[in-house]
């Protein structure tokens, strides 16, 4: 059924479409994520804001100094990195949607050496911490990746279940166990030694050479490697997957591991060079925001870098804006899920090809269009 | 004792409006994860509005509407434009996330009216009120607790008794036989979507204005995503939703309960049982086979008509 007709409303139908250019869906696109702007700007004129000034003060509050810039990477780096993560799980649809939680254990597991080996030399001990990381946001998703694998347990509770568990725990030991007995006032853990910050390079510290590295890293790996295969053909159909004697809860547990490592690798970032020790809230949304970049990135991991490199300005404006204009900086939650609401909803304009035929009435083309 | 029993059917309140909306969502066919966000536009709605005229019908309206609207953004991306069903509505919880901080952050701190508060006090119900320990237990609550029951009943009813709830689970069973029979898949997807929502908007209502009668940066904390384990727990079926609610109402308050006994454990790690018993329940609520037990076979699946 290549050619059928999906719905016809009065004078509207749609129809699949036999295939089409490169160039035309990459129209569609970028024009849809145009309207949701566009409709962005009606909702920030509800609230009695004048679009055009608050998306000029996002662009100037992420690009417009050079320590802004610097800020505006800082965020992309483990938005990235984070991003990198969920694709490969999302490219296996394994709806893995718990990146902050992996990002909370991998900050904790890596916290953990630099609180007990701070004397170790630094490559060694940012190794340790990194391997570290890994492991722990490795090991996070692969609980309910095993549950996944071997009984077909709903893996999207599960993950975000694992998210409120590890951000408990974290708070538990701030406020606990692990509270710095020196400090007044606010519970906090003890902050790292020197040798366990990241070093900086060019004035942003070294976790943007990292998200370069890994992008090139997860690129080669989804698209030239075995397991990358495994990994896709399992996300396309699982029963090919078995077909071809693929062992497909080896790759499930593979895919998120990885991912979860990746995640993992966010938070001892996140951790040694922006907070210099562990906080429960050291995943700041990136485990979510990573879920949307990757989406928009269409799995992509080159894609992956410019959308979060995007977005990171979306974020850093939208802090910038809270501070110029006094406007809540939630204000980027709203226009990131306008905007992939808009996305989502263009996928079926690639798809389908939308007819208008003369027919009796023309009434139904408004509701449509929305 | 029953004043613990009482203080979890309270708690158990919100949820129970949530799983009832996730429930005929996904009864209809369609696996909505926006209800975190959805309860956070109805809070944040509900609460303003409650604020803004003491009127606790217009905040109730407000928040069911607000539920509402993000449920027709989810219809619309989903049944008409076939988008993906998981990443819609994780999208529409990070929009509701971002929305409700959006709306509200001028209104931290704030306090609900004391008509609305006196709205939502405790009445005992004539003669059940007055049973010995089934009445304190549930009989002696707020409106919207009642509300919650009737809804219960109504849904049972609706779904297993009339025509109207057997076309509905027509639609999520077979849509495609559905369909062949003459039922408009589009109208009862769109319609049991945006009621769903509506229930939601509805169980974030009553945290904001109820459970934390002062606005706060985020009053769902993690609810909307406890529902939508529930009605897998509930196995689509309301009567076990509201059972599988009060269970987590329990647990819920079970760490303030613990140390008022004089036990001692950290609040923050009493905190973590609800989550980690819902994963406990989702893992074994992966066991069931029964058939009654499944989900609506056609869950979570776009409809094309000439695509079979």
């Amino acid at each position: 059924m290549k050619d059928g007709k999906l719905f016809s409303i009065g004078s509207v139908k749609a129809v699949k479409r036999e295939d089409i250019p490169k160039n035309r869906s990459a129209i569609i696109r970028i024009s849809s994520v145009a309207l949701s702007l566009v409709f962005a700007g009606i909702v920030l004129l509800f609230f009695d804001l004048n679009p055009f000034t608050v998306f000029a003060t996002i662009i100037e509050g992420s690009v417009g100094s050079a320590s802004r810039v610097q800020q505006t990477i800082v965020k992309a780096i483990p938005l990235t990195i984070a991003s990198l993560g969920i694709l490969v799980a999302f490219k296996m649809k394994f709806w893995n949607i718990g990146g902050e939680g992996q990002i909370v254990m991998g900050a904790l597991a890596a916290s953990f050496v630099a609180l007990n080996f701070g004397d170790a030399p630094r490559p060694v001990l940012l190794l340790l911490m990194a391997v570290a990381s890994v492991v722990a946001g490795g090991i996070w998703a692969l609980i309910p990746a095993a549950f996944k694998a071997k009984m077909g347990t709903n893996e999207v509770i599960f993950t975000l279940m694992m998210n409120y568990i590890a951000i408990k725990f974290v708070t538990y030991l701030q406020y606990g166990p692990w509270r710095d007995p020196n400090s007044k006032g606010f519970p906090k853990i003890p902050n790292f030694s020197e040798n366990g910050l990241l070093p900086s390079l060019f004035g942003v510290h070294i976790g943007w050479v990292i998200a370069l590295i890994l992008t090139v890293a997860v690129y080669l790996f989804i698209n030239y490697t075995k397991k990358g295969y495994e990994i896709t053909v399992v996300g396309a159909s699982i029963d090919t997957a078995g077909y071809a004697g693929m062992n497909i809860p080896s790759v499930i547990m593979t895919a998120m591991f990885i991912s979860g490592g990746l995640c993992g690798l966010v938070g001892m970032i996140q951790a040694s060079a922006i907070e210099k020790t562990l906080v429960y809230g050291i995943s700041a949304n990136y485990g979510f925001t990573a879920i949307i970049t990757t989406w928009l990135a269409r799995l992509n991991a080159a894609a992956v870098l410019f959308v979060c490199i995007a977005f990171a300005m979306l974020l850093q404006g939208a802090s910038f804006i809270q501070l110029a204009m006094n406007v809540p900086a939630a204000v980027a939650g709203v226009v990131q899920g306008v905007i992939l609401f808009f996305v989502l909803g263009s996928e079926f304009f690639i798809r389908y090809k939308v007819l208008f035929t003369r027919g009796k009435s023309g009434s139904s083309e408004g509701k449509e269009a929305r | 004792m029953v004043s613990f029993l009482a203080a979890a059917v309270i708690a158990a309140t919100p949820l129970l409006f949530a799983t009832l909306g996730e429930l005929i969502t996904e009864k209809s066919g369609s696996l909505n994860l926006g209800v975190e966000g959805m309860m956070l536009m109805g809070a944040v709605i509900g609460f303003s509005a409650a604020y803004g005229t003491g009127n606790p019908g217009i905040a109730l309206l407000g928040a069911f509407v607000a539920g509402g609207a993000g449920a027709l953004l989810f219809a619309i991306v989903t049944v008409s434009l076939q988008g993906n069903q998981v990443v819609t509505g994780l999208t529409l919880t990070i929009f509701g996330t971002g929305f409700a901080s959006f709306v509200g952050d001028k209104m931290i701190g704030l306090s609900v009216p004391a008509s609305v508060l006196e709205f939502f006090s405790a009445r005992k119900i004539p003669i059940l009120g007055d049973i010995p320990f089934i009445g304190p237990v549930l009989f002696r609550h707020d409106v919207f607790v009642y509300l919650g029951y009737a809804m219960v009943i109504a849904l049972s009813i609706y779904l297993y008794r009339t025509r109207a709830g057997l076309n509905m689970r027509a639609v999520g069973e077979n849509t495609a036989a559905a369909d062949a029979s003459g039922i408009a898949i589009t109208r009862h997807k769109y319609a049991h979507i945006i009621v769903g929502g509506g229930l939601c908007g509805l169980g974030g209502a009553y945290l904001g204005l109820v459970t934390v009668p002062i606005w706060q940066a985020d009053v769902v904390t993690g609810r909307g995503w406890i529902a939508v384990a529930l009605v897998i727990f509930a196995s689509w079926n309301p009567t076990k939703a509201f059972l599988g609610a009060f269970l987590f109402g329990a647990l819920s308050i079970l760490g303030l309960r613990l140390q008022s006994m004089g036990i001692h454990i950290s609040q923050y790690l009493v905190d973590l049982f609800p989550y980690a018993a819902t994963i406990i329940i989702v893992i074994i609520s992966t066991h069931k086979n029964r058939k009654e037990d499944l989900p609506p076979g056609n869950l979570s699946e776009p409809y094309f008509r000439e695509s079979r």
